[in-house]
């Protein structure tokens, strides 16, 4: 592999099997310095496997991982200093207080003590942590809670971060407030590794890459993944939407259907006619339906859609 | 190269530091730990010293008084004040005494021959027989014990004022008072003249409790950082295997020596246990076994998944080590196999240091073999640990 300067993590071939499961499967990837990179995919699509065969925490089974230059997991040691993880489990210590597990994590880090003292104000400051610095973060809630790992993962400055679903179960402010503090390191130049479920944060990331059974099945920036579904979405205006899904569920045209208030958001199959004509045969079956005013008009695909269509169509391509 | 030799260590040792500083501020919140670690030791104590108490006492008795007459009454008051039997019911012949036995409503039955008052006025030795129920062998021995300092005592006063001193070839009532024969004789434990269990049991304790409580600790230390997930997190850091080992050892070894004090300060002020030897040369003697404990512990906590497991596998490795070191029975009185097994466990070699030192004011210097042997024991267990200990998941 060529040494690139540029490239945070490149992976080949990189599986890991647990028994029978193949829980990563010959996943080649791409990070560059400085963007956020999100990985997007259903539970047990083997982001968090990914994550830790990244770290080095776990031995791949086949292929090679090479991270800010150094190869998992042989040289997972010298990394240790230029990462910070946050595990999808809160994984700090609940009996700790705030200010507690950030000078612990000060000091495993080797932050000599005025440094530590520094790096702790900082981020205390940067999250606004200060009026909780002597809780315990067992009482802390789940906002906070992720406020504090995020504090923690930053202490010694990494050059890449990977967060594993960091927002899950997080209200939306909180979320917003954490992206924020991601543009705000990738701006002192950390790159960041992370996955969500979340599509309004999917579409923050730099680039996207799409996984499912192990597999990444999708990479690009959320425009061009967006663009790949262009032709291909209709929303419909129709008086009973209800009647309307199921008049056109059974349609060979259709691949799914998703009701956003009174419009129904419908993405064509692959092999459908492009949306100008998909409308007008849409339109006629709903009146055959007895469903007459229906207005059918070309939409723009969201990543949602995109996830959608990924999932089925690589259901029909392995499916025997 | 010297300088950065000397960085890794500084690097290394603050974070042991971190991470021994971490375990002690988890400890100190956790009511049930803590309470555990006072609570073990002065419960065991407690137990150990009292409950386990070898010197039989008022074990229920039933008489058979065939006798009826005032000497035998006399005998009988004698009997119930020496506290070894407590006269609780009257038989009322040999086939109820045995059923009375066998139905261990009573331990023993005393049996007093008609003829009694008679015999013993003609000083040819009234025979009086002690049923005991022998299947607990530690209250037979001491019934017979008791009623053989009984009889000694019994015949010298009462022969003094029977008018009949006569017969020269029976003294007094003495020879076969007691049955069943032949009456052993315990040797006397050579440093603890009144034969008080509790100053033989309370050091030994001292080795037991720390094998219970300093491998579940690691053990529980370690595991509980899994379950809880925060292993992950520390497992991602720079923290080095040996330093995540040494730092669950350190603040366990201050917990060690407080549990220590514990039960040698309540043994002294319940039990008056008498301390003849030095304490620096315990506390020096108790290092290498606190370390041996400890490191076991890490073994039991890289080889179990849940905090279930380490309990159970430090119960297996803790019951041998309570039957077999010597603490539970003689060690001496065991079968070869078992002394074996035995010498290979640390606590034997512990309590022979810490009965040495506080029995028999022994010094470290003439205990060097058990010290080697538990030396040889923590290394073992420490490289098994390093072996098994892994900083990666899955």
């Amino acid at each position: 592999m060529r040494a690139d300067a540029d490239r945070v993590v490149e992976t080949r071939g990189l599986t890991r099997r647990f028994g029978s499961l193949v829980a990563v499967n010959e996943v080649d990837l791409d990070v560059r310095r400085g963007e956020i990179f999100g990985c997007l995919g259903p539970n047990g699509s083997g982001k968090s496997t990914l994550m830790r065969m990244l770290l080095g925490l776990l031995a791949p089974s086949a292929g090679h991982a090479r991270v800010l230059g150094l190869e998992m997991p042989g040289q997972a040691e010298q990394l240790r200093h230029r990462v910070g993880y946050m595990p999808q489990r809160f994984s700090l210590y609940e009996d700790l207080t705030v200010s507690e597990n950030l000078g612990f994590a000060g000091r495993v880090f080797g932050l000599t003590r005025r440094h530590r003292r520094e790096m702790t104000h900082a981020v205390i400051e940067r999250h606004g942590l200060e009026r909780y610095a002597h809780t315990r973060a067992e009482a802390l809630s789940g906002g906070w809670k992720q406020r504090l790992a995020l504090a923690v993962a930053t202490i010694h400055e990494p050059e890449l971060l990977v967060l594993d679903e960091p927002t899950a179960g997080v209200d939306p402010q909180s979320r917003r407030e954490f992206w924020e503090h991601l543009f705000e390191l990738t701006a002192e130049d950390t790159t960041i590794f992370v996955s969500t479920h979340y599509m309004d944060e999917a579409v923050r990331c730099h680039r996207l890459g799409l996984f499912r059974d192990g597999r990444r099945v999708a990479l690009g920036s959320p425009q061009e993944l967006v663009r790949e579904l262009a032709g291909r979405v209709v929303d419909v205006w129709v008086d009973e939407p209800e009647r309307a899904i199921a008049a056109m569920g059974s349609s060979p045209l259709v691949a799914s259907i998703t009701q956003l208030g009174d419009v129904v958001h419908v993405l064509l199959a692959a092999d459908a006619p492009d949306a100008q004509e998909a409308e007008a045969a849409l339109t006629t079956r709903l009146s055959e339906a007895g469903l007459s005013g229906a207005r059918a008009t070309p939409a723009a695909a969201n990543l949602e859609d995109v996830f959608v269509s990924l999932l089925i169509e690589d259901d029909s391509r392995v499916s025997p | 190269m010297i300088g950065r030799t000397m960085r890794t260590l500084t690097g290394g040792l603050n974070r042991i530091g971190a991470i021994a500083h971490k375990e002690l501020l988890q400890l100190l919140r956790d009511r049930l730990t803590l309470a555990m670690m006072v609570g073990i030791p002065a419960l065991q104590l407690v137990l150990f010293g009292y409950a386990i108490d070898v010197d039989v006492r008022n074990v229920p008795t039933a008489v058979l008084d065939r006798s009826q007459s005032a000497e035998s009454r006399k005998l009988l008051g004698e009997l119930q004040a020496t506290q070894t039997f407590d006269l609780v019911r009257e038989a009322v012949d040999e086939h109820d005494a045995n059923r009375l036995l066998e139905a261990s409503r009573v331990g023993a039955v005393i049996v007093i021959p008609p003829d009694f008052a008679r015999e013993f006025y003609r000083g040819r030795g009234a025979i009086v027989s002690i049923l005991a129920d022998a299947s607990d062998p530690t209250v037979s021995r001491a019934i017979a014990l008791s009623a053989q300092g009984f009889a000694q005592s019994m015949s010298t006063r009462m022969t003094s004022f029977s008018d009949a001193p006569g017969d020269q070839r029976r003294p007094g009532p003495d020879q076969d008072m007691v049955r069943p024969e032949p009456i052993r004789i315990e040797v006397l434990p050579l440093y603890n003249p009144e034969r008080r269990t509790a100053v033989f049991v309370v050091p030994g304790l001292v080795g037991v409790i720390l094998t219970m409580t300093m491998m579940l600790f690691t053990a529980l230390a370690v595991v509980r950082e899994r379950e809880r997930g925060t292993f992950e997190f520390l497992i991602a850091t720079p923290v080095r295997r040996g330093e995540v080992m040494l730092g669950k050892i350190v603040p366990y070894l201050a917990v060690g020596f407080m549990q220590v004090g514990i039960v040698l300060t309540l043994g002294v002020l319940l039990f008056d246990v008498p301390i003849h030897g030095s304490l620096w040369q315990l506390a020096v003697g108790a290092l290498p076994f606190l370390a041996a404990m400890l490191s076991m512990g890490l073994f039991v906590s890289a080889v179990s998944r849940s905090q279930l497991q380490a309990t159970q596998l430090s119960f297996f490795f803790f019951l041998p080590s309570m039957l077999l070191s010597g603490f539970m029975f003689p060690f001496d009185a065991m079968p070869i196999a078992a002394q074996w097994i035995g010498e290979c466990l640390p606590l034997t070699h512990f309590l022979r240091i810490v009965r040495g030192i506080v029995l028999k004011g022994a010094t470290l210097s003439t205990l060097g073999m058990e010290l080697a042997a538990i030396g040889a024991f923590f290394t073992v267990a420490f490289v098994l640990a390093s072996l098994t200990f892994r900083k990666r998941l899955g």
